[in-house]
Order: C-alpha cells, then sequence, then structure tokens
C-alpha cells in the first residue's frame, strides 16, 4: 500500500490561515492503514486546527469528511454537491488523490495534508516498510521474492556490492543488505544458480525515466 | 473515606485508560475544558494487559499537539492511580487542579465567549 506520514501542523496552518471555509478531507483508502490520512485522523486534526483558530481569536469555520477513496472520480463526484461552501480543502490523501481532487475542482485550492513516503507494507502496527518503488518491470521471480530495486540502496542489478558487511549496508548500520537478503532466500529455495546468470541491464524507461506512465488496457475499458 | 476532592471536577468513566482517544481529550479541550487528566490503573496492573500504556501514548501525543499549536502542554496530564486507592485519587484530582489553575483559564473558553458576544453584537447591529 502507499505509505504517508502526517504533516506538521504548523505547515498546514500556514496553508490555510487565510481562508474562512475549510473542509479536512480524509481517504478511507491506504493512508488510513498507515493511520496518516483516514477519519480518526481527519477528526484529530480538524479538532487541533479549530483549537489553534479560536485561541488566536480567527474565525475559520473547520469541517470534516473522509472519502471511500480520493484516486476514483466516482468517489470525489460525492463533494460535487458540498465542495462551493468551501473556499479551501486540505486533503489528507496521497499524492494521487490530492491531484485527482485538485483535476476535479479546478477553482479549489487542495492543500496536501499528508507527506507520501511509499509502497510498503506494516511491519507491526505503527511500523511500516517500503517494499516496492514500482519500477514497472517486476523482477522478484529472479530474486527470490526480494526486490533488489526497493530493498538496496544503490537498486543493484547485480550484487551485493562492496559496501555489505555481516547482512547489513553502508548506508546505515539498521538497514538490511538487499543482496544479502536475496541470498539467503535464494539459498533456502535451492535456487542459488541465479547468482550465476548475471542480470541484464534494465530498461528504465519502465520506471521514471520514461515520463509519468499510464496504464491503458483496452479489455476492461467501457 | 469521605475524602475530598475539588469540586470542579467532571468525571467520566471509562472501562479502561486505553479507551480513551486522542479526540476524546482534543474534544474536551474544544468544548472549553481547562485541562484534561487520563488517571489510568497502575502501569503493569492493566486488566486489559496495555491499556494504561497506550493511553499515556496518546497523552502524550496530545502533548505535542499543543505545544505544536502554542497552548500549555500540562492542561492534559496522565496520572496511574489504583482504583483501591482513594487517597491518591483526591490527591491527583487537587494536583491536577492546582497546575490548572496556576495556567489559569483555558484560552478556547475565552475566544469562545469572545466570539458569542461578537456574533450577538453583529446580530444586533
Amino acid at each position: 500500500m502507499i505509505m504517508a506520514k502526517p504533516k506538521p501542523i504548523e505547515e498546514i496552518i500556514n496553508e490555510i490561515k487565510d481562508f474562512n471555509k475549510v473542509l479536512i478531507a480524509g481517504c478511507d483508502g491506504c493512508v488510513t492503514v498507515c493511520e496518516a490520512g483516514g477519519s480518526k485522523e481527519v477528526q484529530v486534526l480538524a479538532s487541533a486546527l479549530r483549537l489553534f483558530f479560536t485561541k488566536e481569536s480567527k474565525r475559520i469555520e473547520i469541517d470534516e469528511t473522509s472519502l471511500t477513496r480520493q484516486c476514483d472520480k466516482d468517489y470525489l463526484r460525492e463533494l460535487l454537491d458540498k465542495i462551493d461552501n468551501y473556499d479551501a480543502v486540505v486533503s489528507l490523501a496521497c499524492g494521487a488523490g490530492v491531484q485527482f481532487m485538485a483535476e476535479m475542482y479546478r477553482n479549489k485550492p487542495i492543500f496536501p495534508g499528508v507527506d507520501t513516503c511509499f509502497i510498503g507494507v506494516t511491519e507491526e502496527r505503527g511500523v511500516w516498510t517500503e517494499r516496492c518503488q514500482a519500477c514497472g518491470q517486476c523482477i522478484l521471480a529472479r530474486t527470490g521474492g526480494i526486490c533488489p530495486i526497493a530493498r538496496c540502496s544503490k537498486r543493484m542489478l547485480n550484487g551485493p556490492c562492496g559496501g555489505s558487511e555481516k547482512g547489513k549496508c553502508e548506508v546505515s548500520p539498521e538497514t538490511d543488505c538487499g543482496w544479502h537478503l536475496i541470498y539467503e532466500r535464494l539459498k533456502e529455495l535451492g535456487q542459488l544458480d541465479y547468482f550465476s546468470k548475471p542480470a541484464d541491464p534494465k530498461d528504465w524507461v519502465s520506471s521514471r525515466d520514461g515520463g509519468p506512465r499510464k496504464i491503458v488496457r483496452e479489455d476492461v475499458r467501457l | 473515606m469521605r475524602l475530598r476532592y475539588p469540586s470542579n471536577l467532571k468525571i467520566i468513566r471509562v472501562p479502561c485508560s486505553g479507551r480513551v482517544a486522542i479526540i476524546h481529550l482534543l474534544k474536551a479541550l474544544e468544548e472549553g475544558a481547562d485541562g484534561v487528566m487520563v488517571a489510568g490503573c497502575l502501569e503493569g496492573d492493566c486488566h486489559y494487559q496495555a491499556g494504561n500504556l497506550r493511553a499515556r501514548k496518546r497523552v502524550n501525543y496530545v502533548r505535542e499537539i499543543l505545544e505544536k499549536i502554542g497552548m500549555e502542554v500540562d492542561r492534559v496530564a496522565m496520572y496511574n492511580v489504583s482504583a483501591g486507592d482513594g487517597p491518591k485519587f483526591a490527591d491527583i484530582a487537587r494536583e491536577m487542579t492546582e497546575k490548572v489553575k496556576e495556567l489559569g483559564p483555558s484560552p478556547i473558553k475565552d475566544a469562545k465567549k469572545l466570539a458569542s458576544k461578537k456574533s450577538k453584537v453583529e446580530v444586533a447591529a
């Protein structure tokens, strides 16, 4: 899932301080799972903002809502009737949600309420880690189900590098060496022979190097 | 025991301090409470294992929020007191009340009063 973390409240205050009516819009998708932008976080942020502006004797009305997903027009349309009641929206969705809302409601300033971080997993409650960089050409079949693009700090295709020490990366002693993990896993699977076939250079056009990406599937289009 | 504790304390009973969410504490302040204290069981004594530890984390989180928005962090506090220790409850109730008294009335209450006065004047005008 897409992982995000709450933006510092000072930053949000600074963006909305000159408006009179602001809507805080959460997203019940990924950002709810990482406890950054769901309906609970909307309540907390809205309440904290109300406290701040009341204390400052500024009369800003702050309302709350949360949509099933903000990366889907059908759900964004739920705001059609009420969006004109507001001067601005703080969206707690990931960067994609914020942008899609801004595309649909062109005359409204839409501010991000979270910092979108990565595609990752919930290791335990409160701990999320990166697993995928959406490079557009999955090579997990050859690497024991561990991604060298996301897990190796250098994104090496044929690792490990000389900076791997006792299973840790030279970038930080807390970071596992992705290629060490791959080696151990391939050993467990009896697939160490994959190491004898070096990987070909990767075509990064399917990643960000090819510009903003698009998937069109005629089989599912209406 | 006929213990005395400040009468301006409103007690909200919850099954476990772990039931207290961040939004409950913020709402209390929004409604104009001068301070909010969470009285959980002694650490290590939670019937649900970690309710009081979670409550403390949430209280700390709210205190962080208060600091960021420029409010006195001591308006929200966590205490641990055994359910069987009435005198300690009376003590912490007094302590919290004193602390909040020192801080003075909540700025929210004042601002709200001012706002309602203003709007009345606006209506009258």
